[in-house]
């Protein structure tokens, strides 16, 4: 199992990242453009999924056209000490989409924890965002410098990942 | 704004299909006969959800790290009088897969996904030099939980 891809699997990727055609027989018509057998397709996807090279295979709502307006990256400033061990917490609290620890970038940016909420109000998203800091402080006592919340005030761009149609250091088979 | 309202049947879509469509050959009719629907219902009112942008994409959703790949998120503060002009030189690098305006100095928020991690450095300098502005990048050390499924 290795995290890389060859030329085929990149070429699924090119063919797939824009999404599947709606049409009844989608996996056939890729591995047409493709020039190989749908099951030979189905296969691919199939261990591609297996492995985690895809996540999932569905709908990509938006956020806005759902409701979700209030979509705030809260950020924290936590002791290194136990930073993962909050973000182990945080990542497991409901309504928390994604946590990451990440790099201080001092002076400009203090904090070293990001957790994505998403609400359909700020206030809905200040108060989700006070009760996980009151579930931290419970669990860990007083390990939150400071915090601060950065909601989305636009959607400036949505395309998820597209890998180039070609690289001058590949050959296409 | 939606130009129209979610009907009971379009949020069943939504929620239902935020993942685990089907590898079989005809996955249109497998996943609409989950959901009481005919495939052909499915198929127009995927279409139409793509068309007015309640759906962004449909299909599936790559981790390019496991594929050798890369992605890191990225910020600029950037005023908000050259705001557009650097948002077009940003978005028109196809490494940026999400960016967002966020409410803070550092007001522009952006994921890089690159096919060598070699290449988000190189990114990250480019859309600085194309801008003009600084580029601070915020690689993750650690993942705790990743799973975006919103009810609709």
């Amino acid at each position: 199992m290795s995290d890389t891809m060859d030329d085929l699997d990149r070429r699924i990727v090119q063919a797939t990242q824009g999404g599947l055609p709606l049409v009844a027989r989608p996996y056939a018509a890729i591995a047409g453009q493709l020039g190989i057998a749908e099951a030979v397709l189905l296969e691919r996807l199939q261990a591609m999924l297996a492995r985690g090279a895809i996540r999932r295979i569905g709908v990509v709502p938006n956020h806005y056209r759902l409701g979700y307006r209030a979509n705030g990256m809260t950020v924290w400033d936590i002791d290194d000490a136990v930073v993962d061990r909050v973000g182990a917490f945080v990542g497991g609290l409901a309504g928390v989409s994604h946590c990451y620890r990440r790099p201080r970038r001092l002076p400009d940016w203090p904090y070293n924890l990001f957790a994505m909420v998403h609400a359909r109000s700020h206030d809905e998203a200040l108060q989700q965002i006070e009760t996980i800091a009151e579930r931290v402080a419970a669990e860990f006592g007083a390990v939150v410098a400071r915090r601060d919340v950065l909601f989305s005030t636009r959607i400036l761009k949505k395309t998820g990942l597209r890998l180039a149609a070609d690289r001058p250091d590949r050959q296409e088979s | 704004m939606p130009e129209r309202e979610l009907d009971a049947i379009d949020r069943a879509i939504i929620n239902g299909l935020q993942g685990g469509f089907p590898l079989v050959p005809e996955p249109y009719a497998a996943a609409a006969a989950s959901l009481g629907l005919s495939e052909g219902e499915l198929l127009g009112r995927l279409e139409r959800l793509l068309a007015d942008g309640t759906l962004t994409r449909f299909g599936p959703l790559f981790q390019i790290e496991r594929l050798g790949g890369a992605f890191c998120l990225a910020a600029m503060a950037v005023p908000e009088a050259d705001f557009e002009r650097v948002a077009g030189l940003v978005n028109a690098f196809p490494e940026i897969a999400h960016n967002y305006a966020r409410n803070h100095r550092l007001n522009m928020w952006f994921v890089l996904a690159t096919e060598q991690p070699a290449e988000i450095a190189a990114t990250a300098d480019a859309i600085a030099a194309a801008t003009g502005y600084p580029v601070l990048t915020f690689p993750k050390e650690r993942e705790f939980f990743v799973d975006l499924r919103l009810q609709a």
